[in-house]
C-alpha cells in the first residue's frame, strides 16, 4: 500500500471512531481527543477536527495535498456501551496491540453491532425508575405502582412517537401530556396518593439528563458551539416535559 | 428507615437509568453505585438544613469524583458513571411546581421556584465542573502519575 491510500484508511478509521461516539452520545471533547489521538498513533501527526453535534469536519496533514472530509450526523442516541467499545479500540490503537487494518475491521463491527438492551428491558428499567423516583421524592409507597405505570407507558411511548413524527419535541410533549393523564386517572379513581409525587416520578425517564452533563463538559473544555447547542437540545426537551403536564394541569 | 429505603430506591433507579443508557452490562452496578453515594449526601444535607443548592453542589461533585475513580480504575469514559448518577439531582420537581404556578397564574410564585430549578441546574454543572479541574490540576502536576 503506498503513502497517499494508508493516509486515506487512516482517515477513514478515524472519522468512522468519530462518528459512532458522537452517535452514541459523547461529550464533542472525547470524540475530538479520540481522533486525534488514533490519527498520531497510526502515523499523522497533524490533524485538525471540528466536531459540533450534527457534523464531524476532520483534516489531516499527510503526504501530498492536505485532505479534509466532511461526516454529517443525522440522528443521535444514547448508547454508552459503544462509546465504550469506541474508546477501548482507540487505546489498543494507542498502545500499538492493534494495527490500522485490524481497527477498521473492529469499528466496522462496533457500528454494525446492535448492542442496545431490548425494548421490553429498557421499559421495564423505566417504570421501576420511575417507582422508585417517587420514593426517593418522599412519596409514599402506595404511589410505587402507579408511577410504575406512568412511567414505563411514557417511556414507550416516547420512542413510539418519535418513531412515527421524527420531531422530537412532539414526542416529548405528547408523552409528558399521557404521563399527566394516567396520573391523573389514577388519582381519580383513588389508586394513587399524591398527584404531584407520581407526575414528577414518572417524568424522570424523560429527562435530557446526558445532555445537559455533556452541555456543560463541553462548554468548560473549551466547545463553545457544541455547549450551548447541547444545552438548547435539553431546554427544548425540559420545556415540551414542562409545557405537556402543563396542558394536562391547565385541563383539570 | 427513611435512610435505608432511599439508599436501595437510589441505588435501583441510578442503574435502571444505566439500561436506558445502554451503560455495558458489567458498569450497571457501578453506575447505581456513584448514584446511591450522590443520592445519599444530597439526601441527608438537604435534609439537616444546609440547603438545596448547597446538597446538590456536593451531591453532584462527588458523583464526578466516583465516577473518575471508576473510570480510572475500569479503563471506561467517565461519563458512563456519572450520568445515571447525576439524574436523581435534576431539580424535576421545582421545575413541576413552577409549572403548575404557571398554570394556574401565579406567576410570582413560579418566578421564583423556576429561579432555585435553574440555580440547582447551576450547582450541578459547577461540582462537576470542579471535579473536572481538580482531577486536571493533579493530572499535570507533580502529583499524577507520570505519562
Amino acid at each position: 500500500m503506498d503513502n497517499q491510500d494508508q493516509t486515506f484508511e487512516v482517515m477513514r478509521a478515524c472519522l468512522l471512531a468519530g462518528k459512532i461516539m458522537l452517535r452514541s452520545g459523547a461529550e464533542t471533547y472525547r470524540v475530538e481527543d479520540t481522533m486525534s489521538r488514533m490519527a498520531s498513533a497510526l502515523g499523522i501527526a497533524k490533524t485538525h477536527s471540528y466536531v459540533t453535534p450534527t457534523g464531524i469536519i476532520f483534516s489531516v496533514e499527510g503526504v501530498g495535498p492536505e485532505r479534509t472530509k466532511l461526516v454529517r450526523i443525522s440522528d443521535r442516541t444514547t448508547d454508552l456501551r459503544k462509546v465504550a467499545m469506541v474508546n477501548a479500540v482507540s487505546r489498543k490503537i494507542s498502545s500499538g496491540e492493534v494495527g490500522l487494518a485490524q481497527a477498521c475491521r473492529l469499528l466496522e463491527e462496533i457500528e454494525e453491532a446492535n448492542l442496545a438492551y431490548s425494548f421490553q428491558i429498557q421499559i421495564i428499567a423505566a417504570a421501576i425508575a420511575s417507582g422508585c423516583f417517587t420514593i426517593m421524592f418522599l412519596g409514599s409507597w402506595l404511589d410505587f405502582l402507579p408511577s410504575m405505570t406512568a412511567g414505563g407507558i411514557g417511556f414507550f411511548l416516547v420512542v413510539y412517537f418519535h418513531r412515527i413524527v421524527p420531531v422530537k419535541f412532539f414526542a416529548e410533549f405528547l408523552s409528558s401530556f399521557f404521563i399527566g393523564m394516567i396520573a391523573f386517572l389514577f388519582v381519580k379513581f383513588g389508586l394513587g396518593q399524591e398527584l404531584d409525587k407520581i407526575i414528577i416520578g414518572s417524568v424522570m425517564p424523560l429527562v435530557p439528563g446526558l445532555l445537559i452533563t455533556n452541555a456543560v463538559r463541553d462548554l468548560m473544555a473549551g466547545h463553545l458551539v457544541s455547549g450551548l447547542s447541547k444545552g438548547a437540545e435539553a431546554l427544548l426537551t425540559a420545556f415540551a416535559i414542562g409545557s405537556g403536564i402543563a396542558a394536562i394541569l391547565s385541563f383539570f | 428507615m427513611v435512610y435505608i429505603e432511599q439508599l436501595v430506591t437510589s441505588f435501583i433507579a441510578s442503574a435502571a437509568f444505566g439500561i436506558i443508557f445502554n451503560a455495558p452490562r458489567e458498569s450497571l452496578v457501578k453506575c447505581g453505585i456513584s448514584g446511591t453515594v450522590g443520592w445519599i449526601v444530597y439526601f441527608s444535607l438537604d435534609k439537616n438544613g444546609s440547603g438545596t443548592v448547597f446538597a446538590t453542589l456536593m451531591a453532584s461533585f462527588l458523583i464526578a469524583v466516583v465516577s473518575q475513580l471508576f473510570a480510572k480504575a475500569y479503563r471506561m469514559p467517565s461519563i458512563i458513571f456519572s450520568v445515571a448518577g447525576i439524574i436523581p439531582l435534576v431539580p424535576g420537581g421545582l421545575a413541576y411546581d413552577a409549572m403548575r404556578n404557571f398554570v394556574e397564574n401565579d406567576y410570582g410564585a413560579a418566578v421564583s421556584l423556576a429561579a432555585k430549578a435553574s440555580m440547582i441546574s447551576g450547582a450541578i454543572a459547577v461540582g462537576l465542573v470542579f471535579s473536572e479541574v481538580i482531577n486536571q490540576v493533579i493530572r499535570r502536576s507533580s502529583l499524577g502519575p507520570v505519562k
